[in-house]
């Protein structure tokens, strides 16, 4: 058996240390107002990258000494990877995306719903296809009478 | 007793048919996302904030606190049939109560399950009822330099103490706190961390985020190791305890309660601990004669102790979010952005510009208890039924909700492409144990202590010794650094010996 890996935790480690850079140089692009202030609208925002420098600089350096997620039990005993479901989980929000502007909520959100049940290994596409319509068309009931939300009316709602 | 001339009061509006159609509708929600795993309360009220815009605020806070405390009975029952918890406070209950379904005693586990969250749920109100107003005589006393330190302190509690790693933790925290930092500065009127995005300057909205870690990052999460398992729903049987079951859950009911509603009220927050804590205590207890029914046949003790556990946990962190306008957990976090909806400031003034409210609430929680133990017991058939939709439906059901809950903010794309990005930072957080709850606390709390600092430095014109020369403010201080070094000083301790 090989060693577990702590590459994946070391990209975790830069990853924090990048978000740390992006909050400070954001916060130096603050413009500082002429308007007198004990406190500028800089100080937190600097304190917070800071933080994430610094934060990121000690998960790096955790990984460079074998890193924690190898021995995590969920990790450890996970299935392996399913890079189908991930697909088309990732291709129904795509979808999604892709839709919802054009054709409207409920027909974006059912071929999303089919898509996503798909990722899920269900094997019957009508039977996700007649749920979904159902459930988006509730949501939508639901949301748009119920709290009032305008989900913005598509193809299939300006005919209902 | 004033407060509890005020209780009455409450429970007069409490109890008008619009109140109490709220709890009712709370409750329901409540029990069946607590019942489905995979959906929590955190999610349901950011989906359901929408309706601030709709209804009085009594009437919205009473639906969400119904959720809030729903969620904790219909945890126990996944937890129990399907040995999958609904939700956090009730991993511990799987442990014996999925032992006691496999050996036909389903039936008492809920029961005492149920039972014991109802005299919790009691217990703990009971606490907010008399608690409460200490809480804010002293609270009131507090300036902005305490506060600041106060949040501080939550910060290093939600993130540092809690949970498997400290950096880990706080980090997830610095993530929200960045969160929170997007969008117009209130003081100046500085654009900050916007990238020049005009859909940004509004900040990041709560609901997004709180969908986004939840919903999307969990499904995506599930995903990635799916494998088909056929889950087994285990049957309920007879509801009935006997004798000699009243008799051994009685005291882990008191004792659980005892336990969970401290930690509640701590700025701790979470109900993982203190349910952990019971089921030691419960196993350290139990008699001779049942000893060997842990961890073998289960042990009704071990779901007893927890289940009201988790429930005095829950009322207790009402606690900090109604006196001090601190949330401990991720669902107080989002119920204290609902209040801001409304325009109204939580902290010690709650109690006295909105009395109403929070006398009619704390009513409220009490008849939720009441409607929860009857939509319970009599109910667990239906709360099963719900257990066994396919996972796929289920799955396909949150992710459309969630987009339904995003998009409708403001129908922009801007907004969903948000919501998928952060889902994946949120599937990456689960993959390396980053916890989600300090993201969503940083981000709603992170604003209010860097307002309360502004403050606190405005009247000591600029002098940052403020913080440390005010006693009360140094005290809350010196207990954050303790809280932050001591759990490891203490490790590395009994590491050595």
């Amino acid at each position: 058996m090989r060693a577990p890996s702590s590459a994946p935790d070391l990209a975790v480690g830069i990853f924090v240390l990048l978000l740390g850079a992006l909050g400070i140089w954001q916060a130096a692009a603050i413009p500082v107002s002429p308007i007198y202030a004990q406190v500028g609208p800089t100080v937190v925002p600097y304190a917070v990258g800071a933080g994430l420098l610094l934060l990121g600089l000690l998960l790096t350096g955790s990984a460079l000494r074998g890193g924690w997620s190898h021995d995590l039990p969920e990790v450890a005993e996970a299935a392996p990877a399913n890079w189908r479901a991930l697909a088309l989980l990732g291709a129904g929000l795509l979808v999604n995306l892709a839709l919802i502007d054009w054709l409207g909520f409920v027909i974006a959100a059912t071929a999303q719903f089919v898509l996503i049940a798909a990722a899920f290994s269900s094997k019957r596409p009508l039977r996700d296809l007649v749920v979904g319509v159902l459930v988006t068309l509730a949501a939508y009931e639901f949301f748009g009478r119920v709290l009032g939300v305008n989900i913005g009316a598509g193809v299939l709602e300006g005919i209902l | 007793m004033d407060a509890l001339g005020n209780l009455g009061q409450g429970f007069a509006s409490a109890l008008s048919l619009a109140n109490l159609g709220w709890a009712l509708l709370g409750c329901f929600l409540g029990t069946a996302v607590g019942v489905l795993p995979g959906i929590g309360p955190a999610l349901t009220i950011a989906l359901l904030l929408p309706i601030t815009f709709q209804v009085s605020a009594t009437g919205a806070f009473i639906l969400f606190c119904g959720v809030f405390y729903g969620a904790m009975y219909g945890g126990s029952t996944t937890s129990i049939l399907l040995n999958t918890p609904g939700e956090s406070g009730s991993i511990i209950t799987a442990l014996e109560g999925a032992k006691m379904a496999q050996n036909g005693r389903a039936g008492p586990a809920l029961a005492t399950a149920a039972v014991g969250s109802f005299v919790a749920g009691m217990v703990g109100t009971l606490g907010i009822t008399f608690l409460g107003p200490v809480v804010v005589e002293l609270a009131l006393k507090l300036g902005p330099a305490e506060y600041c330190s106060l949040m501080v302190l939550c910060f290093v509690t939600v993130s540092a103490v809690l949970g498997a790693s400290a950096l880990r933790g706080l980090t997830s925290l610095f993530f929200g706190l960045m969160l929170g930092l997007v969008g117009i500065d209130l003081q100046t009127g500085q654009p900050r961390l916007t990238f020049g995005i005009p859909e940004l300057l509004d900040g990041v909205n709560v609901v997004l985020v709180a969908v986004a870690l939840f919903a999307v990052g969990e499904t995506l999460f599930l995903a990635w190791r799916w494998h088909e398992a056929k889950a087994e729903v285990r049957p309920i049987g007879r509801l009935m305890l006997s004798r000699e079951d009243w008799k051994r859950s009685f005291a882990p009911w008191l004792r659980g309660a005892a336990l969970g509603f401290p930690f509640g009220v701590m700025p701790a927050g979470g109900t993982e601990m203190p349910t952990m804590l019971s089921y030691y205590t419960e196993r350290k207890l139990v008699k001779p004669e049942h000893r060997h029914e842990f961890g073998t046949t289960g042990a009704i003790e071990g779901v007893a102790g927890p289940e009201a556990a988790n429930n005095a946990a829950a009322a207790g962190i009402l606690v900090p979010m109604l006196t001090l306008g601190l949330p401990t957990s991720a669902t107080a976090a989002i119920m204290l952005s609902a209040f801001q909806s409304y325009g109204i400031q939580p902290g010690p003034l709650l109690f006295t510009q909105q009395a109403d409210l929070v006398w009619t609430l704390i009513a409220s929680l009490f008849i939720a208890n009441v409607m929860l133990v009857l939509l319970n017991l009599p109910l667990v058939g239906l709360w099963a039924r719900i257990l066994t939709i396919p996972p796929p439906l289920l799955y396909a059901g949150i992710l459309v909700f969630a987009t339904i809950g995003t998009y409708g903010i403001s129908n922009s794309l801007t907004d969903l492409v948000l919501l998928y990005g952060l889902g994946v930072v949120a599937m990456f957080m689960r993959r390396f144990d980053f916890p989600t709850a300090p993201v969503v606390i940083g981000m709603i709390l992170g604003p209010m202590a860097e307002q309360a600092m502004r403050q606190a430095l405005t009247i000591s014109q600029g002098d940052w010794s403020t913080f440390v020369t005010r006693p009360v403010s140094l005290a809350i201080l010196v207990l954050a650094a303790l809280a932050l070094v001591g759990p490891r000083l203490f490790a590395k301790r009994s590491g050595a010996a």
